[in-house]
């Protein structure tokens, strides 16, 4: 589904992604753990081009998506993201939110995205926030509901970028259950994050990356019962 | 001994007297020879020439603003198409910088005189347009600073559901920037109402003019230059209740 190649990205002087080869198939949740500064953020960031590759290729559904003549619009509606920060609309009610861009895109009519994210409220059990607006809310609340939104355009992939870093800790286990449903009903994941738990629970693959690289890669069994690379020893001793 | 109720009588007659004065003086002004129309006209063209000129500065100001925001996907381009895309930049940067480098009576004869010069321009369109371009450049470096005090992440938001960069930008960036600059845009708003009494610069009758006419024809400065200033006072006061409301109920998002 997402294939890349030899990925580069260095921010002026600073070269923060040194040549990532990855193959992400149909269904696969894939957990990205490392140190801060190791560029698993900005590995995911590249996968939907909100950062621009220095080099190397990236293809998505059999479009190289990295190629400046492809539209980058459309295959970002069958990526979803969510964010650490949320960055749920302050201006638009919860539901407006939700409905925005399916409708301004004229993917679905009114009726259909508000019927549509009602019942996608219901399921993450929001209903009656429908009305209120993201600075009425808790912060599990708002990233429930950022989910939620990417989920509105019926993506065929979704990125999470550290959804539980900005989180309360009594808040960090209703955003977790949300995206281990996700995960349970098939969706293709990508999720960076600190989690450990959640990448043992839920993740088909878990991928250790440091100075801008992919270190090891493997089923989450085999990841942390039995880690090869001393980098990966020494960061699982840490954080475990 | 003194008659203490003379006194009290001599003190009620000389304000009685003021105020007979006061108002002999205001019939004698505003209503003798129907002079108060000048007035009424002279307010006609200042609201009408505000409105529309304060129109213009939002349209203006919100394009110039657009095009001076700092791009980011300029990388993907060759050399010759970034410099092509630098043009307009330019020029709204060269726009802003000439409004605010000169005086704004300047701006309004050179476009009065020289500009427009011999077209035959009505003048009251010619000021509008004065008035709106010099308005604009000023509300662009407002909406400007609107613009970038959003966070980054809305943009991104945005643009991570698949909206092209103009939509996020109509439905996401300004409706917010507009809400955080309100103030800032009312305050430029109050300035361009004032602004517009020197467009007797060009012989437009405006509220000031009318004042200025009447003190000519009646040899007083009183009573014509408080009228026309209390006319402005309420005329902005109306003004700015009405932002205040507006600014309440654009905040409705903030409340808990």
């Amino acid at each position: 589904m997402i294939v890349v190649k030899d990925l580069h990205k260095a921010f002026g002087d600073h070269r923060v992604l040194c040549g990532i080869n990855e193959e992400i198939k149909k269904g696969e949740k894939v957990v990205v753990v490392g140190p801060s500064g190791s560029g698993k953020s900005t590995f995911l960031r590249c996968l939907n081009l909100l950062e621009t590759p220095t080099s190397g290729e990236i293809w998505f559904e059999d479009t190289l998506i990295t190629d400046p003549k492809c539209n980058v619009n459309q295959m970002r509606q069958k990526m979803g993201m969510v964010f650490q920060h949320f960055n749920l609309f302050p201006h638009l009610t919860v539901l407006q939110n939700i409905t925005l861009a399916p409708v301004k895109l004229k993917l679905q009519s009114e009726e259909q995205a508000k019927e549509n994210a009602l019942r996608l409220l219901k399921r993450v059990g929001l209903s009656e926030k429908a009305d209120s607006y993201p600075s009425q809310i808790s912060g599990g609340q708002k990233q429930r509901i950022a989910i939620v939104r990417s989920l509105a355009m019926n993506p065929d992939v979704m990125l999470f970028d550290e959804p539980t870093s900005a989180l309360d800790p009594e808040m960090v286990g209703e955003v977790l259950q949300v995206m281990k449903e996700l995960a349970e009903e098939g969706m293709t994941m990508v999720v960076v994050t600190h989690e450990m738990n959640f990448a043992r629970e839920v993740a088909t693959r878990v991928l250790f990356m440091d100075e801008g690289l992919i270190l090891e890669e493997s089923e989450p069994q085999a990841f942390f019962g039995n880690p090869q690379n001393p980098r990966l020893c020494d960061f699982l001793s840490k954080v475990l | 001994m003194p008659d203490v109720s003379l006194i009290t009588m001599n003190i009620f007659d000389s304000i009685g007297a003021f105020f007979q004065s006061l108002y002999d003086q205001f019939v004698f002004v505003f209503l003798d020879g129907n002079r108060y129309m000048l007035i009424v006209d002279g307010l006609k063209n200042t609201l009408i020439l505000s409105v529309f000129a304060a129109l213009i500065g939002i349209l203006v100001g919100l394009i110039v603003a657009v095009i001076r925001l700092p791009s980011n996907n300029l990388k993907n381009h060759n050399k010759f198409v970034r410099f092509l895309l630098a043009i307009p930049n330019w020029l709204a940067s060269a726009y802003v910088s000439i409004i605010r480098g000169t005086p704004f009576v300047v701006q309004l004869l050179i476009m009065y005189q020289i500009i427009f010069g011999k077209s035959g321009m009505d003048k009251m369109v010619v000021a509008i347009i004065a008035f709106g371009l010099n308005s604009g450049a000023y509300v662009a470096e407002i909406f400007r600073a609107g613009i970038q005090s959003i966070d980054k992440g809305q943009t991104e938001a945005g643009r991570s559901l698949g909206l092209t960069s103009f939509m996020t930008m109509r439905y996401i960036i300004v409706p917010q920037a507009i809400k955080n600059v309100l103030p800032a845009l009312g305050n430029e708003f109050i300035v361009l109402i004032k602004e517009t009494a020197v467009v007797g610069y060009i012989a437009l009758m405006d509220l000031t003019k009318a004042a200025d006419f009447i003190i000519s024809r009646t040899y007083t400065a009183y009573m014509p230059l408080i009228g026309v200033a209390i006319i402005y006072f309420i005329i902005i006061k109306i003004l700015t209740k009405g932002l205040g409301v507006m600014e309440r109920r654009l905040r409705a998002s903030d409340s808990r």
